[in-house]
């Protein structure tokens, strides 16, 4: 089997430049996305019979939970492959995705206590889903502080991607803890194998915020790739040709 | 093994380790992590009865009854098997209807009615403009069906 | 338009989550930028010293 291009995808100063020349096309069609899907969900969706307006905080708390998760799926991903294939581009992108990762599973929590407060009664209570989600962001805590606090950057880079390994086995917990146990979360409305429990003009704009975010998401990541590189390559002669 | 292979094997191992220690985990707290009890659970004696825990159900139609010039009321949780009376005092949350889902905290008393000090309300995962809901509603005799087929819809005329 | 952003009563519930969101959007833009800026300019101190070091 021919390698190269795999080789040339843990090539440092390829990498630099491609993601430099991919993000304004994910850029771009995410905030232009949002925009619209802000413009579809806030005005053009009709209320919900039961939640009335208040429905439409779904249009910024799922994406962010959406992001929360999917974030991490490529965070451990990528420091799997760091850690099999030693390669180093794939820790930089693992340790991109942290921050970012932490930002919206946080804006999840608010965002759902923000809903739970007028249609449950309650801001939080100790239910799985919920439960589940806080342990997520603790563990995007735990694996920036452990690259934090470790200074061989090998060391960190390995350290950091065991534990996102290991972190892996919340996410079906947080998928189906609505399922497995009585939850006063309900069940998911679009990312299931049936069809999605709403109809076209309150779906269509939450499946353009779900693409605009995981867009929004990939052109932050590779800004935040492009600054990891930088840091990590330090003195290589290849950084003095780009910054010329 | 390669060096490479053996890399594989140990995230592998890591996963499934991790994965096993954390199904035992979850299986050995079942009855912690369970969030409400419904109420054939508490018929069956599963749930705590001796300590606070929570009730789940649907809030059956007709047995909703408040006392009028107070917070006091009393309704009937069901899972369409077994029912449970619960008396309450104070505020309900908006989405706290007759058949809808609720989760009430407190104590089952020797009567086998629930004291309830807290009332949280659950909703489905279903989203429809009212118009909507109130023809799907028609259709099934007044009552929403679980899983409602949204896609066949009258015109909402947004 | 009042009753736009009234929402029927939830407005208090609804915007702080919108503008939350919006506020994390724009934070990690910020972020991200900063970030490779002071990469950029962490690597053009560092040749800059070694110029200085090696051309007299």
């Amino acid at each position: 089997m021919n390698w190269t291009w795999f080789h040339r995808l843990g090539s440092p100063p390829h990498i630099y430049r491609i993601a430099g020349t991919l993000t304004p096309w994910f850029a771009w069609p995410a905030g232009l996305l949002i925009v619209a899907a802000l413009y579809g969900g806030l005005v053009l969706a009709p209320p919900d019979y039961q939640q009335g307006e208040g429905f439409r905080i779904l249009y910024v708390h799922a994406p962010s939970a959406w992001l929360a998760v999917m974030i991490y799926g490529v965070m451990a991903s990528a420091a799997a492959v760091g850690l099999i294939w030693r390669m180093k581009v794939a820790h930089a992108v693992a340790a991109s995705c942290a921050g970012v990762g932490a930002w919206f599973t946080a804006v999840s929590l608010v965002t759902g206590m923000l809903w739970g407060k007028p249609m449950w009664g309650t801001y939080w209570v100790w239910d799985p889903r919920l439960t589940a989600q806080l342990i997520l962001f603790i563990l995007y805590l735990g694996y920036m502080g452990l690259r934090a606090g470790i200074d061989d950057l090998g060391r960190a880079d390995r350290a950091s991607a065991v534990l996102a390994i290991v972190g892996v086995v919340n996410i079906p917990i947080i998928r189906y803890s609505v399922e497995w146990w009585n939850s006063i979360h309900q069940a998911p409305s679009v990312m299931k194998m049936d069809r999605p429990s709403m109809p076209l003009d309150m779906l269509a704009p939450l499946l353009m915020m779900l693409l605009g975010f995981t867009l929004y998401f990939a052109a932050i990541l590779l800004v935040r790739l492009r600054a990891e590189i930088l840091r990590r390559e330090r003195t290589a002669s290849w950084i003095r040709e780009v910054l010329r | 093994m390669t060096p490479r292979q053996r890399r594989i094997t140990l995230v592998v191992g890591i996963l499934a380790g991790v994965s096993l220690a954390g199904l035992l985990a979850l299986n050995a707290f079942r009855e912690n992590v369970m969030f409400f009890f419904d109420p054939s659970q508490v018929a069956a004696g599963e749930a705590p009865i001796e300590k606070r825990f929570r009730l789940g159900g649907m809030v059956r139609p007709g047995t909703v009854d408040r006392q009028a010039g107070s917070l006091d009321m009393s309704f009937v949780v069901t899972d369409f098997k077994h029912d449970v009376r619960v008396v309450y005092s104070g505020v309900v949350p908006d989405l706290f209807r007759e058949n809808q889902g609720v989760v009430a905290h407190g104590r089952l008393g020797s009567n086998g009615v629930f004291v309830a000090d807290e009332i949280l309300a659950k909703h489905d995962e279903n989203y429809m403009p009212p118009e909507v809901a109130k023809a799907i509603k028609e259709k099934h005799g007044g009552v929403m069906p679980v899983n409602p087929d949204i896609r066949n819809l009258p015109k909402t005329g947004t | 338009m009042s009753e736009f952003f009234a929402m029927d009563g939830y407005a208090i519930f609804l915007w702080p989550a919108y503008l939350v969101t919006l506020i994390a959007i724009l934070a990690n833009v910020m972020l991200a930028r900063r970030a490779h800026a002071e990469a950029k300019q962490e690597a053009r101190r560092r040749f800059a010293i070694e110029d200085e070091g090696s051309s007299p």
